[in-house]
């Protein structure tokens, strides 16, 4: 692989761009492999790549239905914060948060990790209790939040309305070291990455069937035929209940519609995010100007990658009295992306009842900034069968009633 | 926007109208019961992709609970029902059938 440089820039330049190399191979399937991660979404191509990095294990495909970070890793509104109550969240968060520093070094391609900081509004009492809570939490796992006053939050943010008539600013919860990533960057430079160890990332291939014999795993059936492995990792979102009935196993899941939308490219007015969980809404503003604003999730399940009006209307509704200028800014695209929710808003990372089979899932509305983190932990998992990181977010969790309440903390979780 | 029928009081009711309520004919457990059943009454869903029984209320309506049959990947209506019966009746399993000829209901 050629490292991407000034220098490289420089030489291209100089012979009209002719050199550039392909980022990722697109090879033919094998026959076998020591590991499979089904769907090459953020999580899936970062436990890839941590399997290699972390424990020498290359011989490994990673099985995409559609193109690689075409599902909720290229929807995202790619908020990073680590900003969580229970201590095992914090960690694989933190986690997470701590390798998105360093990761445009470390994949040798720029990721655009802004930490701008994360500001989480107090807009009711109980949220101003809630989120100093958290702060004291923050503050024994180690993960840098203060708790500020609403004329800190206006001197951070001179575009809010702190006296709102019905969700007045009472304060937030901040983290300085919170803040975005190129989301499509993140799955390219893995998937760049993963190629150059030898890895396959087999893109415009469906898995159909998992094949089991004696209760453990020898291969998926894909729509270009068989492929062997003792090693599975179901990596996907919004379909993991799919793939687990392939399986043969029920998971505590249902997929339902998140959507987000940008508006119209302004001039700079805000630098850094702001999210307002009583009225489930969230803006940031991306490199190209536009205010990117998501909402909360729809009630209903659904896999059709698209939302339901009213709920982008009330979350921009609710917005538009915290921040009066955006009433007069236009939406110019609209999306939506199928999120796995899980019972008790935690994700899932877990062996499973089929012997070799892994999974990694329920990131719900908030997991792209987990990627690095959740890849480090899941690669362990799936290398050695157990990882501190991953240990409280078991499937047995549910019927042990060990949840990790995190709804009830976050509110909304992005 | 989805539009339902609710079969309680007969309005064509949009979503902004309804309350979602989650799958339907789960089978209810409690104490005595087993940790696995008890775990699945509480948690596992069939979250499929396609037809699908749910659970709506008619929230800023007549207030009533209804039954749905939908399809989850195209958002498809087939039928609403009573929430009073612990499976879907013929007539709904007969307009899923019409429109979904390969669909049988998982055991
Ligand atoms: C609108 C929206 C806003 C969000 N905002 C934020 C945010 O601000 N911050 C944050 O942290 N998180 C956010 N999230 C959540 C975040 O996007 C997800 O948690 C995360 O991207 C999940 O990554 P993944 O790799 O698990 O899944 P995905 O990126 O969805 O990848 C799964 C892949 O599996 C593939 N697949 C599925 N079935 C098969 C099959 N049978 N065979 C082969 N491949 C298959 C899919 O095509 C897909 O590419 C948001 C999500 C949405 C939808
Ligand atoms: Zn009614």
């Amino acid at each position: 692989m050629r490292r991407y440089s000034a220098f490289a820039i420089a030489r291209e330049a100089a012979r009209y761009h002719q050199g550039w190399e392909r980022a990722w191979a697109s090879p033919e399937p094998k026959k076998s492999y020591d590991a499979i991660i089904v769907g090459a979404g953020g999580h899936g191509l970062a436990t890839a790549f941590y399997l290699g990095k972390n424990f020498g294990i290359t011989n490994v495909a990673v099985i995409e239905k559609g193109w690689l970070g075409g599902g909720n890793t290229g929807r995202n509104t790619t908020i990073i914060r680590s900003n969580y109550l229970q201590d095992a969240s914090a960690a694989i968060y933190e986690k997470a948060r701590g390798l998105y520093e360093t990761m445009s070094q470390d994949l040798n391609y720029n990721v655009m990790f802004s930490p701008r900081g994360v500001i989480m509004l107090a807009q009711t009492h109980h949220e101003v209790r809630g989120y100093q809570r958290t702060a004291h939490a923050n503050a024994l796992q180690g993960v840098k939040t203060e708790f500020i006053s609403p004329q800190r939050v206006k001197e951070i943010v001179p575009i809010i309305n702190l006296d709102g008539p019905r969700y007045p600013v009472l304060g937030g919860l901040w983290q300085a070291r919170g803040g975005t990533a190129r989301h499509d960057a993140v799955a390219w430079g893995y998937a760049r990455a993963c190629s150059d160890m030898g890895m396959d990332i087999i893109q415009k291939t469906e898995v159909t069937g998992v094949r089991k014999e004696n209760g453990a795993v020898v291969g998926v059936e894909t729509s270009r035929g068989f492929i062997g492995t003792k090693k599975l990792g179901i990596v996907v979102a919004g379909h993991s209940g799919v793939l687990a009935d392939m399986a043969g196993f029920r998971l505590p899941i249902e997929s339902v519609a998140l959507q987000a939308l940008v508006s119209e490219p302004i001039k700079p007015c805000m630098d850094c995010v702001v999210m307002a969980n009583t009225v489930h809404g969230y803006m940031s503003q991306s490199d190209k100007g536009e205010m990117v604003i998501g909402g909360g999730a729809d009630g209903y399940n659904n896999y059709t990658q698209r939302g339901s009006f009213h709920h982008i209307e009330e979350t921009v509704r609710a917005l538009v009295e915290t921040f009066p200028m955006i009433s007069r800014l236009k939406q110019l695209r609209q999306w939506g992306g199928i999120v796995d929710m899980t019972g008790d808003r935690s994700p899932i990372l877990s062996k499973t009842p089929v012997e070799g089979v892994f999974i990694n899932c329920g990131w719900g509305t908030g997991g792209f900034k987990a990627i690095p983190g959740s890849g480090w932990g899941f690669a362990e998992l799936m290398a050695r069968g157990y990882s501190p990181l991953t240990a409280e977010f078991g499937l047995n969790r549910f019927k042990e009633g060990r949840f990790i309440d995190e709804s009830v903390a976050a509110g909304v979780a992005h | 926007m989805l539009i339902l029928e609710c079969p309680c009081c007969g309005v064509m009711a949009d979503e902004t109208e309804l309350a979602p309520g989650g799958e339907a004919h789960l089978k209810r457990y409690g104490p005595g019961s087993s940790d696995e059943d008890f775990e699945g009454y509480l948690f596992h869903r069939v979250n499929p992709k396609g037809v699908h029984f749910e659970r709506w209320r008619h929230a800023n309506g007549c207030g009533k609970w209804f039954l749905a049959a939908r399809c989850t990947n195209t958002l498809e209506v087939f039928a609403t029902y009573s929430a009073q019966t612990p499976e879907p009746p013929q007539h709904v399993i007969d307009a899923i059938r019409a429109k979904r000829p390969d669909w049988s209901i998982e055991a």
